[in-house]
């Protein structure tokens, strides 16, 4: 049985599908052959956001650099509009979080938490905190602070997404499990600019700086998992890079509990029902994906 | 506005026939088990192979077109060479290998008011007026072949005018047609009839010169806009165009917009 009791080890990350889009442009059949063992939302914040100007995306060699902006309808659209619809899939749902203060992230814990249709919780800690201006998650101290101040507001599981723009993953990783998370997850899009074709010297995205992701960061993921495997015994959600059943393999052999599919996804909507059945073919009995 | 939906996930299909008509690829593939697509909705295409081994090792990313042409399992794409996926693309032959996944997003709407249909296009932005136009000639109460002004650059170009049955054709460079943008060609058409619909596709600055004419004259108009995209399904929210709703995917909730939503349609 794997985190959370979940059929087989792999999901989405957090903003690279949209089960009520991808709905919309496929039907019903998303239902029958829905790609992932649970379903990650996009960020939920507190307050409605518009996200970034365009131009949002880039192509990179192998890879692809995004400054999107976490667009939501903010947490009373999220429960009114889309709560329901993701009540609709037929797995697990984990709610990806994130406010720039303890209270808020707090009050999004506690009403996203006491959601029955809600099974864990994930907590994006990649923004700073308006008090100390540190990325929480950048930071060991922040990481706990914020945790002790949300740790008790929810009985679900709570995910802290860890980002890999900082000293060590792995020492947020071991303040995370000292305060109380019940799983990490990572990596998050590594940091990136990218030049403006026609305007030399200004950066092409809306949002100036984004974040890479793709096969281009998957040795970057393989080290910082292997790396937060060796300090902490909470279970882990391993992902960057993921295009085949190897690569979710690879992730798992270096301490990984679940692996998450994310920009692969953008190439094949059905890459994450891809990857299970070839991590199916691989590791016999393990997973149990039939379709 | 109409909407067929996608069968779930990719599929490989075979390139049926590649051409080349002036400056640009007319792609065809087979596509046995899709559905037929409503004019304006588009596909994401990938090499079948060699995707990813081009300049700067790119492509990456599947890229996104308008269908031009849906008959019996086989669809058609007009490409212009333009970056490493549209030259990967452009390389194929018939019986290579091809990933398709659509049809995605909104089409085009039959005109309100018993207007006429009124097509305006420039350069490869040709595609999606000529699968309305075939809608248009072959629909059932009414058929009509609807007027259709094309733009080009050059006469290499405006050799894609041959695509669309008697259209009327503005070149930038005066090789072809009339010398100036196609919105001199919109004006004299709609000092003719104003009581039309105008459906457009094509290049931002011209896009945008079409939408403020048609506002100023309180004529409506359809335009189907074009943005990088990266999945083609909602996924990865970066196809985004500013709209008096706020911001809207052009792969869900577009790529074919009712001009009265946009305030401007030129993009950074």
């Amino acid at each position: 049985m794997t985190f959370l009791g979940l059929d087989d080890p792999v999901v989405n990350a957090s903003g690279t599908f949209d089960a009520i889009a991808a709905r919309r442009a496929f039907g019903d059949a998303l239902l029958d052959s829905f790609p992932f063992a649970a379903f990650v939302t996009k960020t939920v914040t507190v307050a409605p956001r518009d996200g970034n100007p365009a131009p949002r995306l880039y192509e990179l060699p192998s890879g692809l650099l995004n400054s999107i902006g976490l667009p939501n309808k903010g947490l009373d659209g999220f429960l009114q509009h889309d709560l329901p619809q993701l009540a609709e899939l037929p797995v697990p749902l984990i709610v990806n979080v994130m406010g720039n203060a303890h209270d808020e992230v707090a009050r999004l814990v506690e009403t996203v938490g006491a959601r029955e249709e809600v099974t864990a919780l994930e907590l994006n800690v990649s923004c700073p905190n308006v008090k100390t201006g540190l990325m929480f998650g950048a930071d060991p101290n922040e990481v706990a602070g914020l945790l002790d101040a949300v740790r008790g507001r929810t009985g679900k599981p709570l995910i802290v997404k860890l980002t890999p723009n900082c000293a060590s993953p792995a020492a947020v990783a071991a303040a995370a499990e000292a305060h109380g998370a019940d799983a990490v997850s990572l990596i998050n899009t590594l940091r990136g600019m990218a030049p403006h074709p026609h305007r030399p010297g200004e950066p092409w995205l809306g949002g100036k700086t984004g974040g890479v992701s793709g096969p281009a960061v998957r040795a970057v993921a393989l080290a910082q998992v292997s790396e937060v495997r060796g300090r902490i015994a909470l279970p882990i959600i391993g992902m960057g890079g993921v295009q085949c059943g190897r690569h979710a393999d690879d992730l798992l052999r270096a301490g990984a509990d679940l692996v998450a599919v994310g920009t692969e996804s953008f190439r094949d909507p059905l890459a994450g029902l891809r990857v299970r059945k070839e991590l199916q073919d691989l590791r016999p009995g393990r997973s149990s994906v039939s379709r | 506005m109409s909407r067929v939906l996608a069968p779930l996930g990719r599929r490989s299909v075979s390139v049926a026939s590649a051409e080349r008509v002036g400056a640009y690829d007319v792609l065809a593939c087979t596509d046995p088990d899709g559905p037929a697509p409503a004019p304006g909705q588009f596909y994401m295409l990938a090499a079948g192979a060699r995707w990813g081994g081009g300049a700067d090792e790119r492509p990456f990313l599947p890229r996104a077109f308008s269908v031009m042409r849906a008959a019996a399992g086989r669809l058609e794409f007009m490409l212009e060479n333009v970056g490493p996926g549209t030259a990967r693309l452009g390389e194929l032959r018939e019986g290579d290998p091809l990933w398709l996944t659509g049809p995605f997003g909104n089409g085009f709407s039959a005109p309100r008011d018993g207007r006429r249909p009124l097509l305006v296009g420039g350069g490869v932005g040709t595609a999606p007026l000529v699968s309305w136009s075939d809608a248009c000639a072959g629909d059932v109460a009414a058929p009509a072949r609807p007027v259709a002004l094309l733009g080009f650059r050059d006469a290499a170009h405006a050799a894609g005018a041959a695509l669309l049955p008697g259209v009327r054709v503005a070149t930038d460079d005066g090789s072809v047609g009339h010398q100036g943008p196609v919105t001199d060609l919109l004006l004299a058409e709609l000092g003719r009839d104003a009581h039309v619909e105008v459906y457009s596709c094509g290049p931002p600055g011209m896009l945008e010169a079409v939408r403020a004419l048609c506002a100023e004259r309180e004529i409506p108009a359809q335009l189907a806009l074009e943005s990088g995209m990266a999945c083609g399904y909602g996924a990865c929210f970066g196809c985004v165009v500013p709209t008096r709703e706020g911001y809207l995917r052009l792969c869900v909730d577009g790529p074919v917009l009712d001009a009265s939503i946009l305030d401007d349609v030129t993009h950074p």
